[in-house]
C-alpha cells in the first residue's frame, strides 16, 4: 500500500471508530485496545441509540393489538426480518427465524429437524474444527436418537480434509453441519464445495456462521446451504438475538420449537393449528428491541460494506501475522490459506492465562483458553491459546500495541 | 495504583521456570488430580505419610505461572506439617487470594505471601488454590480410589 493509500485508509478507520463509544476509554489507566471480537463486537451509537428510542417511544408488544405503538414496534420487528434477508440474500422472509443466537438456532435445528429426521443408525457429520455449539446439540440428539456423529479431520495448518470428507459421507448420512470460520483458527471453511459434495448425496448442509456474517460477505442462495446460523452480537448488533435461516421446504416439514402464544392460528382443547412461518417457530413474546437493534447494526455494516470491512481486516491479519512472527517463540495455531481476522498463538514459556492477564493490565483484551473449541486445542497439543480477533474499528496501531504488550509479557515472565 | 509486579514477583517467575517437587512419586500414599475446565490446567499432587505428618510432597502437571507456582510455594511449605496444619495453612491461603480486606499477616504465611497479588485478579483465583484443592482432595482419599478428578468448576 502506497503512503496516500495508507493514509486515506486511516482516516476512514479513524471516523468508523468515532462511531463506537465504548472504544475510547481506558482500562488499567491506559488506551483500550479491544482485540476480542471474534467473542463479541462492540456497538455502534446507531445501535445504542436504536435500542434507547425503541424503549423511550415504541416499546409495545408485536402482533397483536391494534394500537398504534404496537403496530409501530410489530413493523419494526418485521422490518428487521427484511434487512436480515437482504444481508444473506434469502429467498423469502418465511425463512428467516428469530432466536437468542447461533447456539439456539442450532439448537432448534437439532431437535426439531434431527427430533423427527434422525433414526438409529443414521449419521451426522460434522468437524474436528467446530466450536462446542455446534458439538453438543447434535451429540445430544444422537444420544436420543441412535444416530452416530462422524467428524472430519483437518490438516495441521487447520485446514478441513476434504478428501477424508468426501470418503465419510455414506447412505446413513443425514446432515453435514460445518462452521463456516472457525472462531478459534479463524480458518474459512471451502463451504461451497462442502454443501456440493453434500447435495451429490442428497444430503442437507447446516452451515454456523456465527464467525463469518461481520467479516464476509453471505449469500445462502449462491451457498446453497439448507441452514445457517448466526448471531447478531458479533455483528456489531445486541446480545440475545440471532438468526436462523432455513430453506422453505425443509421449514415447513419440522414440527414447532416451543409451544404458546405468537405460533398457533387456532387453538382449542381438542386441537391447535400452528401458525404459518416464520411464526411458528417464534413462540411467546420476542427479543424486539434486540431485534430492532440488529436492524441499525446490519444497516451500520452494509453502509460500510463488504468490500471494504474484509479489505482492511485483512491488511490487519496480515500485518499481526507478519510482525508478531518474529517474536521468539511465537507460534501461530492455524495458517489456513484461506482465513478471517483471527489470530491465535502461543508463546513459548508464557502461558496463555498469562498473557492475557499482563496484557489486560496494559488495556489490551484479547481472549485466552479453548475458545469452546476443545478438540481443537486437543489436535494442537495445547491446552490453551491466545487469540486476538479483529473488527473493522481496529487499527495497524493497536497491532504494534499489541506486540509490545507480547515483548513485555515475556520480559515479565523472564523468558 | 495495582503494578503487575505485585502479581508476577520474582519468586512467582523463579517457582514457574524451575518448579520445586516437580516429579511423579512411586507408591504415594495418596494422590489426587486437579483440574480446571475454563483454562485446561491440570495437576497431580502425590504424598507420601509418616502418621499423619507429610514425610514427602510432589507434583506434576502443567498450567499457567501462577498455578505451577503455587503449587511449587505449597510442595515447599508441606513437608514436615501434619494433615491438620496442612488443613490450616490452606485455610489462611485461600482468605489471603480472595478476600481484599485480608488482615493476614504476611510474615506469618512465608513465601505463599508472593502470591497475594492475586486477589486483585479475581479471574486467577482458581489458578492459585487448584494444587491446594487437589491438596485437600488428596488428603481425604482413601488408597482405594485415590485417582478420582477434582475439579474447579
Amino acid at each position: 500500500m502506497n503512503t496516500a493509500a495508507t493514509m486515506i485508509e486511516a482516516n476512514r478507520v479513524e471516523n468508523w471508530r468515532k462511531d463506537f463509544p465504548l472504544l475510547d476509554q481506558k482500562v488499567r489507566g491506559k488506551q483500550l485496545v479491544y482485540l476480542d471480537n471474534a467473542a463479541t463486537t462492540q456497538k455502534p451509537q446507531s445501535v445504542i441509540d436504536t435500542l434507547s428510542r425503541y424503549y423511550c417511544e415504541i416499546n409495545s408488544n408485536i402482533h397483536r393489538g391494534v394500537h398504534t405503538l404496537s403496530q409501530l414496534a410489530t413493523d419494526e420487528y418485521e422490518n428487521t426480518r427484511e434487512k436480515v434477508r437482504q444481508l444473506i440474500n434469502a429467498r423469502s422472509l418465511s425463512e428467516i427465524i428469530f432466536v437468542r443466537g447461533t447456539t439456539e438456532a442450532i439448537n432448534l435445528v437439532t431437535s426439531c429437524w434431527g427430533g423427527t429426521e434422525l433414526k438409529a443408525g443414521d449419521e451426522v457429520i460434522i468437524s474436528e474444527m467446530e466450536h462446542h455449539s455446534n458439538i453438543v446439540p447434535w451429540q445430544m440428539i444422537c444420544e436420543q436418537t441412535g444416530a452416530r456423529l462422524k467428524v472430519i479431520p483437518m490438516n495441521d495448518d487447520g485446514e478441513l480434509r476434504v478428501d477424508e470428507y468426501k470418503k465419510l459421507i455414506t447412505d446413513r448420512t443425514k446432515m453435514v453441519a460445518v462452521v463456516h470460520v472457525s472462531n478459534a483458527l479463524g480458518t474459512i471453511n471451502p463451504v461451497k464445495q462442502i454443501i456440493e459434495i453434500a447435495h451429490d448425496h442428497q444430503v442437507p448442509v447446516l452451515l454456523d456462521g456465527a464467525q463469518a456474517v461481520a467479516h464476509i460477505a453471505v449469500d445462502v442462495q449462491d451457498l446453497d446451504c439448507d441452514f445457517y446460523a448466526f448471531s447478531g452480537h458479533k455483528l456489531y448488533g445486541p446480545t440475545g438475538i440471532g438468526v436462523l435461516y432455513g430453506k422453505q421446504s425443509l421449514l415447513e416439514k419440522m414440527p414447532p420449537y416451543q409451544g404458546g402464544g405468537d405460533m398457533i392460528r387456532m387453538v382449542s382443547f381438542e386441537k391447535t393449528e400452528y401458525n404459518d412461518l416464520p411464526y411458528k417457530f417464534e413462540a411467546g413474546t420476542p427479543n424486539i428491541a434486540d431485534t430492532i437493534g440488529l436492524n441499525a447494526a446490519i444497516d451500520y455494516v452494509l453502509d460500510i460494506g463488504f468490500d471494504a470491512i474484509h479489505a482492511h481486516e485483512e491488511s490487519l491479519l496480515n500485518y499481526a501475522t507478519e510482525s508478531l512472527r518474529e517474536l521468539p517463540g511465537f507460534r501461530i495455531i492455524g495458517s489456513a490459506s484461506e482465513k478471517a481476522s483471527v489470530l491465535s498463538f502461543v508463546i513459548k514459556g508464557v502461558h496463555p492465562h498469562d498473557l492475557g492477564t499482563i496484557l489486560d493490565d496494559q488495556g489490551i483484551a484479547t481472549r485466552t483458553g479453548h475458545h469452546c473449541a476443545m478438540p481443537v486445542m486437543t489436535h494442537f497439543k495445547v491446552p490453551a491459546t491466545a487469540r486476538a480477533s479483529f473488527a473493522l474499528y481496529n487499527t495497524l496501531d493497536e497491532v504494534d500495541q499489541l506486540k509490545a504488550g507480547l515483548i513485555r509479557a515475556m520480559e515479565v515472565m523472564g523468558v | 495504583m495495582f503494578d503487575l509486579k505485585d502479581l508476577y514477583q520474582e519468586i512467582i517467575v523463579d517457582h514457574n521456570r524451575s518448579p520445586r517437587n516437580f516429579h511423579h512419586m512411586e507408591k504415594p500414599d495418596h494422590m489426587a488430580v486437579g483440574y480446571n475446565p475454563l483454562c485446561g490446567d491440570k495437576l497431580t499432587v502425590y504424598l507420601k505419610m509418616e502418621g499423619d505428618v507429610i514425610a514427602d510432597v510432589s507434583f506434576q502437571g502443567e498450567g499457567c505461572a501462577i498455578s505451577v507456582a503455587s503449587a511449587s510455594l505449597m510442595t515447599d511449605q508441606l513437608k514436615g506439617k501434619t494433615e491438620q496444619e496442612a488443613e490450616q495453612i490452606f485455610g489462611t491461603f485461600h482468605e489471603l487470594v480472595t478476600n481484599r480486606e485480608s488482615q493476614i499477616d504476611l510474615e506469618k504465611v512465608g513465601k505463599l505471601g508472593a502470591l497475594a497479588g492475586v486477589r486483585e485478579f479475581p479471574a486467577r483465583v482458581k489458578c492459585a488454590t487448584l494444587c491446594w484443592h487437589t491438596l485437600h482432595s488428596a488428603l481425604k482419599n482413601q488408597s482405594d480410589r485415590n485417582n478420582e478428578t477434582i475439579s474447579t468448576e
